[in-house]
């Protein structure tokens, strides 16, 4: 079985986030690395790949200035190659643009099943997924927390408000994963040194035939505005000295909650 | 100058429209003339009903036949849509439902999506919609640069249900083109006795800092002495220790709850984002430099094995 995974490489999101002050897109200039909630979608589809029996598992990801430093940890975790997509004219791509250029991608490879997560860390949009299986024409089961092919059909447990929905389709489909389901393997020693000759595909816009059709070129939106949120002030804080909690119970009692 | 007419996703929370929907309705009635919705869920006429106390006029209902809503609701708004029934904007909730019907319909009408705003407004023929960034630090407003209708998804609890403009909710079945192929076999609905994340008063959290999995029970005992929900920072979803549906933050729940207790939680600006808009904070962790602290009306410095089994034994001796 052949697995496409959708991964993000991001700004470490230890760091504050800045938008230019020009164009306002998210600045996305430095050192990029695997979005860690793609991390449950590549160790997903290593371990469906493993107990179909084998298959390939494709990386495919969009990002600037070829930036291959996420893609080479998540082919020591083991996945055999990378499709990216980078090209100077996807900088402020919304979306919609975003979910094109994947899906295009994410066709070449073939696939009998595409995982992705349910929202990238940095832009969290939350449509993506939906919206890559919507132009692909393929059924698509998101927020799933378990996953399980059998007979040429997925089957698959959906995060719901009241619980989970048990939810069955027919392959290829696409299906994005929350995190925390599965526990994603550290990459081995022997993996990171396989990873730096794995293949790496480098695609442009016009290799996919999108020209004109993605990236800013194509974005309907403009951030108008971006001013600072109101500020929170810190209150009272104190050391617990065993007492403490009293003086949680003494909050609680003033906002007449107990 | 207002919008003609807006559509709302209606969803249900138990038998009931959920909470969301009806704070879009309520938005929805002071943006446009006429607010109609579309619904995918059963028992319509009940719904259409109770609807109509908000001032919906409309529900086009969806028959998914058994599929999950994001084909099939998309499918038939688009055909309805391309048949010359178009509203000016589409309002989602950020729910799991939500965000797959107006995945496809973007492609479907190939219109960009705004998600996860916290405000919008009508200025002139522009629809501007709020969201918060970068651990609700900065505000950034978007405009639609296309035509109608215009799609956009919502916070819980961005705006504040009220009944009014009372009418009689009409039904109507759309055609269903496409159901689409992802049936949903079997649902299952968890034991859960408190109120929902998001919508619960007192909003009780776990970090990190509980130590082990184990530890998560303190949180749920106190929730439920206090009657509000149990919630839980990210880094323990992804260690696994509670469920997707537990995470609040960016990624996940947003809640503002009148108080909500953060317990071993640092505060990482993913976290943050997601109750900094609570009324009251209460924070519990033993590192006093925790960014947690810096938005708290009460600090607690100290260990969580040792205030919250204090904090408890207090609460059920009262």
């Amino acid at each position: 079985m052949n697995v496409v995974v959708c991964v993000k490489q991001i700004p470490d999101p230890a760091v504050p986030g800045q938008l230019d002050p020009e164009t306002h897109f998210l600045k996305r200039e430095g050192k990029l690395i695997l979005d860690d909630s793609d991390a449950y979608g590549v160790e997903m589809a290593l371990q469906l790949a493993t107990a179909a029996g084998g298959g390939d598992v494709t990386l495919v990801s969009m990002a600037p200035n070829s930036e291959t430093g996420g893609l080479r940890t998540a082919l020591a975790m083991g996945a055999a190659k990378a499709i990216l997509v980078s090209d100077d004219s996807l900088k402020g791509s919304d979306a919609l643009s975003t979910a094109k250029v994947l899906a295009a991608a994410i066709k070449r490879a073939e696939p009998d099943l595409v995982i992705t997560a349910t929202e990238a860390t940095d832009g969290y949009t939350g449509t993506v997924p939906e919206q890559i299986a919507a132009v692909l024409g393929l059924p698509s089961i998101t927020f799933a927390k378990k996953i399980e092919v059998t007979d040429g059909k997925v089957k698959v447990e959906r995060q719901t408000e009241a619980g989970f929905d048990e939810v069955e389709a027919p392959l290829p489909a696409v299906v994005s994963v929350t995190a925390g389901v599965v526990e994603p393997r550290y990459p081995s020693f022997k993996g990171i040194m396989a990873a730096k000759s794995k293949p790496v595909d480098t695609l442009s816009v016009a290799d996919l035939g999108l020209d004109g059709q993605v990236g800013a070129a194509a974005a309907r939106q403009e951030i108008v505005s971006v001013v600072p949120a109101e500020e929170r002030q810190a209150g009272e804080i104190v050391e617990d000295d065993g007492e403490g909690f009293q003086k949680v119970i003494a909050f609680l009692e003033k906002q007449k909650v107990i | 100058m207002s919008l003609s007419t807006i559509w709302v996703h209606a969803e249900i929370g138990g038998d009931k429209p959920s909470s969301i929907s009806l704070e879009l309705i309520t938005k929805a009635r002071e943006l446009a003339g006429t607010v109609e919705v579309f619904y995918a869920g059963e028992n319509a006429d009940a719904v259409a009903a109770e609807l109509g106390k908000y001032g919906v006029s409309k529900m086009y209902t969806v028959d998914t036949q058994g599929n999950l809503q994001g084909v099939a609701v998309a499918s038939a708004l688009a055909a309805k849509i391309q048949g010359g029934t178009a509203p000016d904007l589409m309002m989602f909730g950020t729910t799991y439902d939500g965000r797959d019907v107006m995945g496809r319909l973007s492609v479907a009408l190939d219109r960009p999506v705004l998600t996860n705003a916290s405000a919008i407004e009508v200025d002139g023929d522009d629809v501007k919609v709020t969201e918060a960034i970068f651990g609700g630090t900065q505000l950034v407003t978007t405009a639609f640069r296309c035509e109608p209708p215009h799609l956009a998804a919502f916070r819980p609890k961005s705006f504040t249900a009220e009944p009014g403009g009372e009418t009689t909710c009409a039904v109507e079945a759309l055609d269903v083109p496409d159901a689409g192929q992802a049936v949903v076999v079997q649902r299952h609905a968890e034991e859960r006795t408190g109120p929902v994340l998001d919508e619960a008063p007192i909003v009780v959290s776990g970090g990190r800092g509980l130590g082990d999995a184990e530890k998560y029970s303190m949180i749920e005992e106190l929730a439920k002495l206090l009657k509000g929900a149990p919630g839980a920072s990210r880094a323990i979803v992804d260690a696994g220790w509670v469920p997707y549906s537990y995470q609040v933050g960016q990624t996940g729940k947003v809640v503002k709850p009148d108080i909500y207790i953060a317990c071993g939680i640092s505060g990482a600006t993913q976290h943050m984002v997601g109750m900094k808009g609570s009324k009251n904070i209460i924070a519990i962790n033993k590192d006093r430099e925790a960014p947690i602290f810096s938005i708290a009306d009460l600090g607690i410095v100290g260990d969580v094995h040792k205030v919250l089994p204090a904090l408890i034994d207090a609460l059920k001796n009262r």
